[in-house]
């Protein structure tokens, strides 16, 4: 992966200017770098990572869906997928191999709210053979960033 | 009370301004001689299954048979360097341990130990406690503070019993391309001198590749090869180095450490097999402390702290000549002044005192927070 791409995915707020001292490149060709990216859709969106586990009284609940489909004729999974992933409830869609064949990450504002989608929306689509939810407990690590614990290296602020 | 062999070693001159910068909270720190990275997790969960496993006892005391196999077998297939493991390798309590071995084993008193300054701290004081006397090998920012052939033959006459070389080196980050160490072997090789390189950084090597010294023609039956697992595998923490030579030299090495230390951890060593099992990890922190140097490089130069290109380890050694600070003050007004801390030249040597050590073993964000620093800093001062 380019140098620009690796550095903007650990921080995405990182200036052109910045960028450019550290792969030394000038600004300009960086910007432009950026925005033929952009342009491709191989940079989709610039966001902040949010550990909502501290918001207390408006975490969310999440919880992982699997679900079994039948597939279609001539689009395979391509059809039924997206009619699931265009609800707003549904943060993150994979097909998978395996014994189900679509994971779902889905969020809402409480347990209610995530029940009632898959038994009033999820469930009953014709497609749809079967599914088992997962709630999320707890958050240790998402998107290869530690959210508990920081693990801190413990050296002294000088040695030889 | 105290040996007059102790007394003869001079106090730290900087162990002050270590204590002061050790009081002080919210420094960014330049001064650090390792890694910020904490040590691969694959390799601190072996650590921990030993200790639950019951691993708490001693190692055979030249180190455990499957580590010195492992490191062999790993000089071979990275350097075609063949050392047997039954009676060429020894492991050690860190490189630290190695060198100090490797002096008491060769000197007699009065024999003289040559040192390339500047240099680590700890070779002149392990050479005279072994009871040598040490010559110093100046280099100069001028020649990027690599060894000057024409002063080695001149030193090579007064027929030192050893040698220290040290690449990538602690301060400089200076290392040497395989024809410039042919070139230094052909100096050294005339004479009997026994050579003892401290090649801990070998991992952190940003241009072309690292030659060891006793993989050059003829050096190997005079070399004592230290290597160890802190700074590439980033396990300083962990202790553990190995020594490398001719069977008779890792023999009486081997002797003094079954007497002084016994062995290094089991725990440690342990986990050592466990690092040499990939160098992935190493790989990718090679990466990033080289996007560091080149970033604080370019930026150092540019605020006119003019520093050559070090080719490896995590060090750049500016000079400060033109702020007319010595070493010490520069130090010292930089960190209560800016919070940033630097370790004056003058702790690497007498005659490096307008330099300072500036370790990039730090993140990106500190470093360029600490320039910002650094330059406001000299446009006040200076």
């Amino acid at each position: 992966m380019d140098e620009i791409l690796e550095i903007l995915e650990g921080n995405a707020r990182i200036t052109a200017e910045g960028l450019a001292k550290l792969v030394h490149r000038r600004p300009q060709e960086v910007k432009r770098a950026i925005k033929q990216y952009e342009k491709k859709g191989i940079i989709v969106k610039y966001k902040a990572m949010i550990n909502k586990e501290k918001l207390r009284s408006e975490r969310p609940v999440i919880a992982l869906i699997e679900v079994k489909v039948t597939p279609q004729k001539d689009v395979g999974f391509d059809d039924i997928a997206q009619r699931i992933y265009r609800f707003p409830e549904v943060k993150s869609c994979y097909l998978l191999s395996g014994t189900y064949d679509l994971l779902l990450v889905v969020e809402g504002k409480d347990i209610h709210t995530v029940a009632s989608f898959v038994a009033e929306k999820l469930a009953p689509l014709s497609s749809v053979k079967g599914t088992v939810s997962h709630f999320m407990l707890k958050k240790y690590k998402e998107d290869g960033v530690v959210l508990v614990k920081e693990e801190r290296n413990k050296r002294l602020a000088i040695t030889y | 009370m105290i040996s007059k062999r102790v007394q003869k070693i001079p106090p730290s001159g900087i162990r002050a301004f270590f204590d002061l910068v050790l009081g002080m909270p919210e420094v960014i720190s330049l001064g650090v001689g390792e890694p910020d990275f904490v040590t691969p997790w694959r390799i601190r969960e072996k650590a921990v299954t030993a200790l639950e496993e019951g691993y708490t006892s001693y190692t055979s005391n030249k180190g455990l048979k499957v580590l010195r196999y492992n490191i062999s077998s790993y000089l071979k297939r990275r350097y075609s360097l063949k050392y047997d493991p039954e009676e060429e390798i020894l492991i050690t309590v860190g490189v630290s341990e190695g060198l100090d071995l490797a002096l008491r084993a060769i000197i007699n008193p009065r024999d003289l130990v040559i040192v390339v300054s500047p240099h680590y701290v700890a070779y002149p004081a392990l050479a005279e406690l072994a009871g040598a006397k040490v010559v110093y090998l100046e280099t100069s920012f001028e020649s990027n503070f690599k060894i000057d052939p024409a002063k080695l033959s001149k030193l090579m006459k007064l027929n030192p019993k050893a040698i220290i070389l040290n690449y990538p080196a602690n301060p400089t980050g200076v290392t040497y391309s395989k024809k410039e160490l042919e070139h230094i072997s052909r100096i050294i090789g005339r004479k009997d001198t026994v050579v003892i390189t401290d090649e801990i950084y070998h991992d952190l090597t940003y241009e072309g590749i690292h030659t060891p010294f006793s993989s050059l023609g003829k050096m190997k039956k005079k070399t004592i090869l230290l290597n160890g697992f802190s700074k590439g595998h980033a396990m300083t923490g962990f202790r553990i180095g190995f020594a490398c030579g001719p069977k008779d030299i890792i023999g009486a090495m081997a002797k003094i450490h079954s007497f002084c230390m016994l062995c290094a951890p089991i725990v440690s060593q342990l986990a050592a097999i466990e690092a040499l099992r990939s160098h992935n990890e190493v790989a990718s922190m090679r990466r990033e402390y080289k996007r560091r140097r080149d970033f604080i490089v370019k930026e150092l130069n540019r605020i006119g702290l003019t520093t050559p290109k070090p080719e490896g380890a995590f060090y750049c050694f500016p000079s400060i000549d033109k702020t007319g600070f010595n070493s010490l003050d520069f130090a010292k007004k930089l960190l209560t002044e800016e919070k940033v801390a630097v370790v004056p030249g003058e702790a690497f040597g007498k005659a490096y005192n307008k330099f300072v050590r500036i370790s990039y073993a730090n993140t990106l964000e500190n470093l360029q927070e600490a320039v910002v620093r650094m330059e406001r800093f000299i446009k006040n001062r200076c």
